[in-house]
């Protein structure tokens, strides 16, 4: 339990992408606040702990995060994962009510290293979810904040689709503007 | 196209400069004669960096240099700061971007990036405004005078499929850029070889500059390992995603 911890974000597809993460804390231009992690998720940084990766919710606190469907076991658990993964649930909630609670999903190795999905929960739903990293062998990790990890799990990306602000791609032409999701949403705001 | 009754708490303009469409969003205090005096410098920039860098425009101060209407003296400042971004981009990258193609310097492929950054500029001095620029995929986002950023969500398209979107990153300050044969085919060459890059797929780098976003983006399409472990090694305030 207090290695594997609650969570419950399903196997991300993660990451059949590249993505650059970093041991520097520098992250200058945005001041990105770098969160190390307590204790129990550092041990994990260091190993792929056994099973997680596959994605299948430790005992007890089985999918609940997702379901929603706060049962007082789940909640319990969830005190309990606020606590030790401590300076990021804080980091969280502080702007937010002290009801929101944040959970590591399985941790993922990819070419670049470990990395898993903190999701947050609130009110039964998942109100965010996004990437950590864990670098090899040094105990912590990092939220990135300003410069965030790409969102990549689908279900996650599809629910956010309609609340997306700006698009990037490769170069839109001024042909195919009128076609694209960008000028949809520029259309919201004229 | 205005005719506003109600107070909006976001406003967009839009318009098509560099034979794109480049869209800018803000935040705050729209309504005021500032955001609109600021947002007609920002398309003003952008007109004027087409003028001095156009490749189509047969009067671009580049074109007239390149065919030496023009002593380099004479023509507009930009264009010398730009050759040395161009040369700095080709030593940070390990030769993965490069402006020079047959001994003709071009440093289109640098410049889109550096002009929104650029004409950014005129938005940082609007005050209470939080602002997302969007020049055809190359984002930047920034705040004005004593003003919080705010958290703009931007889409990554999926190149597989344009009406989709295959990620999304949460900027609040700073540039993205993305890199691709999808809009335009194949018109990225590998530096290494001169050929054009047939790959799909596209590559995204956001950090700190839109600039180096921008290079690190041309970079990564072109080799995403070597141009993942130089950009590593350069500069790690930058993230990226290859797709």
């Amino acid at each position: 339990m207090r290695r594997v911890t609650l969570w419950a974000l399903s196997t991300l597809t993660t990451l059949v992408l590249l993505f650059s993460y970093h041991t520097s804390t520098s992250s200058q231009g945005g001041g990105a606040p770098v969160i190390a992690q307590g204790p129990a998720s550092a041990g994990s940084a260091n190993g792929p702990s056994g099973g997680s990766s596959s994605g299948s919710a430790s005992s007890g606190s089985s999918g609940s995060a997702k379901s929603g469907s706060s049962s007082s076991g789940s909640s319990g658990s969830a005190k309990s994962g606020s606590s030790s993964s401590g300076s990021s649930g804080s980091a969280k909630s502080s702007s937010s009510s002290s009801a929101a609670r944040t959970y590591d999903g399985g941790t993922a190795q990819t070419r670049w290293g470990p990395v898993r999905v903190r999701i947050t929960v609130q009110g039964g739903k998942i109100t965010d979810s996004r990437a950590v990293v864990y670098p090899n062998g040094n105990g912590r990790d990092y939220e990135i904040n300003s410069y965030a990890l790409p969102i990549l799990d689908q279900e996650a990306v599809q629910a956010q689709t309609a609340n997306i602000d700006m698009v990037s791609g490769a170069t839109v032409t001024s042909d195919g503007y009128a076609q694209s999701l960008q000028s949809a949403i520029d259309q919201a705001h004229l | 196209m205005r005719g506003v009754l109600a107070t909006r708490d976001r406003r967009a303009f839009v318009e098509q400069v560099m034979g794109m469409p480049v869209s800018l969003h803000v935040r705050g205090a729209v309504e005021t004669a500032e955001v609109e005096a600021a947002a007609g410098q920002v398309f003003g920039t952008l007109r004027r960096a087409d003028a001095v860098f156009s490749t189509w425009r047969d009067d671009s101060d580049l074109l007239r240099v390149r065919r030496g209407d023009l002593g380099p003296g004479e023509a507009h400042p930009w264009l010398a700061e730009v050759r040395d971004l161009c040369a700095a981009a080709q030593r940070q990258t390990g030769g993965l971007f490069s402006a020079t193609f047959a001994d003709v310097h071009d440093p289109t492929g640098l410049v889109k990036g550096w002009a929104v950054e650029r004409a950014a500029g005129h938005l940082g001095h609007v005050p209470g405004i939080s602002f997302c620029l969007n020049a055809g995929g190359d984002v930047w986002a920034g705040a004005g005078l004593g003003a919080q950023p705010s958290v703009w969500r931007v889409g990554i398209e999926d190149p597989a499929d344009r009406s989709r979107v295959a990620a999304t990153v949460e900027l609040s300050r700073g540039g993205m850029a993305t890199s691709g044969n999808a809009a335009r085919g194949a018109h990225i060459a590998d530096p290494r070889t001169g050929l054009p890059v047939h790959r799909t797929g596209s590559a995204t780098v956001w950090g700190p500059s839109l600039v180096w976003a921008d290079v690190w983006a041309t970079a990564l399409f072109v080799d995403p390992a070597r141009g993942r472990e130089a950009l590593e090694g350069a500069d790690p305030a930058y993230r990226c995603l290859v797709l």
